[in-house]
């Protein structure tokens, strides 16, 4: 290994080792025959599309699935864990995508219920504050959860992780819900782990970032190690290539794009929050041009999920002006009307809100196709024309399935993300509202989903994309907004919106001239 | 060695074929030991239960009018039970069905109305069970009262207002004091199919319900929309849903099948109205529901083998001296293997076998 910072040194033992690790389910092979070596020291990168086996992977390190095959090495000597309890008592500690946390307790009482040990409340307390004050993720241990960001959130599990002091922690996409800014916050924290002589698994498909912060990234594809490298001395497409195991194609916007009249309009729109830790939207104004496709960037949960179901008429408002699709005032409008109108509408969840799991696809293509398109009359579905839109998505979206209609939640979650975007565009909607468009998907499809939202805006309809990748807005965008506590701040053109703009704007600094100057006078 | 239960990609339609035949079977196993336990034979205990019913001509016609009725309301109730609204009161409805057909039986008594008192009677059934099962519904729907509570309450209510009119209002004067309405007039009566014999034209109607149901949920767009509100509840929303609607109409079509049930058993097989009407068609119902898979073929091929539980228990009784209540153990043994083997439709069992020393920390 061609490194130059103090890592490892061929007279230490790695930390942990698998050899040989393979997990079975049924036939198919989650993990096939996997080596990795962890060593002391050293903040090491797996990386890998969505099914690559990164999950498996980890779960079996942390003790929650056993291997079907292999064994895992803890300083040299086999290991064999009976969850993941024994894997912190080890010294190995987890911080997962999705928090576990209770948002009616406090910080403090969080963390309590987290951990293992007997000792008192008051002494955990002041640990608590400890710890954080000492690696600079400051937390209040007295808050409850619900007030807090999500950046702030993920620290309240880090901090649990760390008060075991683990020797070895696995971080599961962590930067994916945090503000560039907040990134940066975290790898500071991460290096200062590293430095004392932690190990550190970080999980990501954010290349640029593994490049940055990693000393050695091991890349899985299909459930196989492909290649154990020094990210460093790799490009991000040559680290894209193998993840994916070939090129990517090039997303391309078409030349001669022409802005036309207003499709999607958004005139002062409020709306309550329909439950107590819900987001209030205040006064959200903005119109969306046929041709032209607006992202609108901000850290999940400020208020993105409400001002979908508002534009999508889950939640109809009393204003019918507040919403205008095609020059019609639709804010009173059920979802069903306004998909009369020429709307579509591609939420981020696929399974359970953009398509029923255990229904079929032809199934699923009645749930929204059944207002507009042909598949009902006189109140009985035409079979034929669900199956017509089935194959027709299948064909121009490359969806692969095991047989013709096969049950939704059977479909990986490319596959299935292709089809609910294909089902979608084939109606060819005026204006399509979507959010999370590529959200766990593998690059592949995020390619043909992207592509496929250029080209329906090169037809001429407004395309709304709420997204928390910024590279994915800058990708395909025209304008981008930013989300924060409800609010939307005025749209700027892709190309003067920086990572730095978004950022403060996506962490509530706010870029108008009042609060420059109050700056100023400060 | 561990026993796991592993979810399956896809849900298994084999297993949704079988697992009501394995319910069936490990409920006969359970019941020969029970039968073996009271101190009869179970091979003979199970035949007089399940092969001498099947012999007679009788036998046969008295299970199909015992099914009719639990036909007709698991049909409703799996309307119900598809879109998560959870109808437990169909024997309320059924109740309630019956009393307010024979209103019309009654007050036209002796009176030279014509045919069109039937035809009234089991619209007024219908209409009844219908109302009575939307106040559960609407409770639910503006207050977010459990459907399952109320309606299961409302069945005591439309019991006793039974028990009220038959002791009261309604009592046959020539009737020796029971408390029973005086027979039905003939116009008031559901014909028979076969001269002399017990199936009556009801029977028609439980599978013109079945084929009207199977159309319902297989063709239309409303079958579609109860099916999706169901089983995922915000998919069905985004699709432009609506599910209070929704539980507003299931429990009423479940309502109107209970009741235009209840005034059928009434004009038909018993001829006048009385306490005791039914033997619990409304609770046994939920059992047919799940038994025929929220399916209407599988529910009429279901109400008929309960309805042999009916009649089975009965001659068991008789032959063998074994209690009536022997049958009820029956019928809900069924129900919980039914409910414990859908498991399999969407989980598999594994058997693991594993060596591994388990090394504890002493954390």
């Amino acid at each position: 290994m061609l490194d130059s910072t103090p890592g490892p040194r061929s007279d230490e033992a790695p930390l942990l080792q698998t050899v040989g690790l393979t997990k079975r389910y049924g036939t198919f092979l989650a993990n096939e025959a996997i080596d990795i070596d962890i060593w002391p020291r050293q903040i090491h990168a797996l990386l890998g599309e969505n099914g690559a086996g990164k999950s498996t992977l980890v779960k079996a390190i942390y003790g929650l699935i056993q291997p079907s095959e292999g064994e895992m090495r803890w300083l040299g000597e086999k290991m064999v864990l009976s969850g993941p309890s024994e894997a912190r008592s080890r010294g190995i500690g987890m911080v997962f995508q999705h928090f576990s946390l209770f948002d009616n307790l406090t910080v403090a009482e969080n963390v309590a219920l987290g951990l293992d040990g007997k000792e008192s409340f008051k002494d955990m307390s002041a640990r608590l504050q400890e710890v954080s004050n000492v690696y600079g993720l400051p937390l209040d241990p007295k808050r409850e959860v619900w007030q807090l960001s999500v950046g702030e959130r993920q620290r309240i599990e880090i901090v649990r992780a760390l008060m075991q002091n683990p020797k070895f922690l696995i971080l599961d996409e962590p930067t994916a819900v945090l503000t560039p800014q907040e990134a940066d916050q975290l790898f500071v924290v991460l290096e200062r782990l590293k430095a004392e002589g932690r190990a550190i698994l970080y999980i990501s498909h954010k290349l640029e970032e593994v490049k940055r912060l990693c000393d050695t990234a091991t890349i899985l594809r299909g459930g196989k190690k492909v290649s154990t490298c020094n990210p460093k001395f790799e490009t991000a497409a040559s680290l894209a290539r193998m993840m994916v195991g070939a090129d990517i194609k090039e997303v391309r916007a078409s030349a001669g794009r022409q802005v036309g009249i207003p499709r999607l309009v958004v005139n002062d729109l409020n709306l309550e929050p329909d439950d107590a830790h819900g987001v209030r939207l205040e006064h959200i104004s903005l119109e969306l041009r046929g041709g032209e496709i607006l992202g609108i960037a901000g850290v999940a949960g400020n208020g993105q999920d409400e001002l979908f179901a508002a534009l999508s008429g889950e939640r109809p408002s009393r204003d019918p002006g507040t919403v205008v699709i095609d020059g019609i005032a639709a804010g009173h409008l059920s979802i069903t009307r306004r998909r009369k109108l020429g709307a579509a509408f591609v939420p981020e969840e696929r399974l359970g809100h953009g398509t029923a799991p255990r229904m079929r696809l032809s199934e699923n293509a009645l749930l929204t196709g059944h207002a507009a398109s042909g598949m009902v009359q006189h109140g009985f579905v035409n079979t034929a024309a669900m199956l017509l839109t089935v194959d027709r998505a299948t064909e121009t979206f490359d969806v692969r399935k095991a047989k013709r209609d096969p049950e939704a939640a059977s479909l990986s979650g490319g596959n299935l993300q292709k089809f609910i975007v294909g089902r979608e565009i084939l109606r060819n909607p005026a204006v399509l509202v979507v959010s999370q468009p590529t959200w766990g998907v593998d690059a592949g499809a995020a390619a043909v989903i992207r592509q496929a939202l250029l080209d329906l805006a090169a037809n001429g309809a407004a395309v709304l994309v709420t997204s928390q990748d910024l590279d994915e807005l800058a990708e395909i965008t025209d304008r981008i907004a930013v989300m924060f506590h409800g609010h939307l701040s005025e749209p700027m053109p892709t190309a003067d919106a920086s990572r730095e703009k978004l950022g403060l704007l996506m962490g509530g600094s706010s870029l108008e001239p009042k609060e420059a100057t109050h700056a100023v006078r400060a | 060695m561990q026993f796991v239960l592993e979810k399956r990609t896809e849900r298994s339609n084999t297993i949704a074929l079988v697992s009501p035949l394995i319910a069936i079977g490990l409920t006969i196993v359970t019941m020969s030991i029970l039968f073996a336990i009271l101190g009869k034979n179970p091979v003979a205990a199970l035949g007089v239960y399940f092969i001498d019913p099947l012999t007679d001509s009788y036998s046969l016609q008295e299970i199909a009018v015992k099914a009719t009725p639990l036909v007709m309301i698991a049909v409703g109730l799996s309307l119900c039970y598809l879109a998560n609204a959870w109808n437990i009161g169909a024997e309320g409805q059924f109740l309630i069905g019956a009393v307010a057909g024979s209103w019309i039986a009654v007050k036209t008594q002796g009176t030279d109305a014509g045919y069109w008192v039937l035809p009234a009677m089991l619209a007024a059934g219908a209409a009844a069970g219908a109302l009575y099962a939307l106040i559960p519904a609407i409770c639910k729907t503006r207050f977010g009262a459990s459907e399952i509570l109320t309606s299961l309450m409302l069945v005591y209510v439309a019991d006793l207002f039974l028990d009220y009119l038959v002791r009261g209002p309604w009592r046959d004067p020539a009737g020796f004091n029971f408390p029973t309405t005086a027979e039905f007039d003939p116009v008031a009566t559901v014909p028979v199919l076969i001269a002399g014999g017990r199936l009556h034209l009801g029977a028609i109607i439980a599978l013109i319900v079945v084929a009207a149901a199977s159309v319902l949920l297989g063709r239309t767009i409303k079958g579609f929309e109860i099916r999706v509100v169901g089983a995922a509840p915000r998919a069905a929303r985004f699709g432009g849903f609506n599910s209070d609607q929704l539980i507003l109409l299931t429990f009423a079509i479940s309502g109107a099948l209970a009741g235009l049930a209840g005034i059928i058993e009434v004009a038909g097989p018993v001829g006048h109205l009385q306490p005791g009407i039914s033997p619990g068609y409304g609770f046994t119902a939920i059992i047919v529901a799940f038994l025929g898979r929220l399916n209407p073929i599988g529910i009429l091929i279901a109400g008929l083998f309960l309805a042999l539980t009916f009649i089975g228990g009965e001659q068991a009784q008789i032959a063998m001296k074994i209690p009536l209540d022997v049958t009820k153990v029956f019928q809900g043994l069924l129900l919980f293997y039914v409910l414990a083997c859908d498991s399999l439709i969407l989980y598999r069992f594994r058997l693991i076998f594993a060596s591994r020393q388990v090394s504890r920390g002493t954390g």
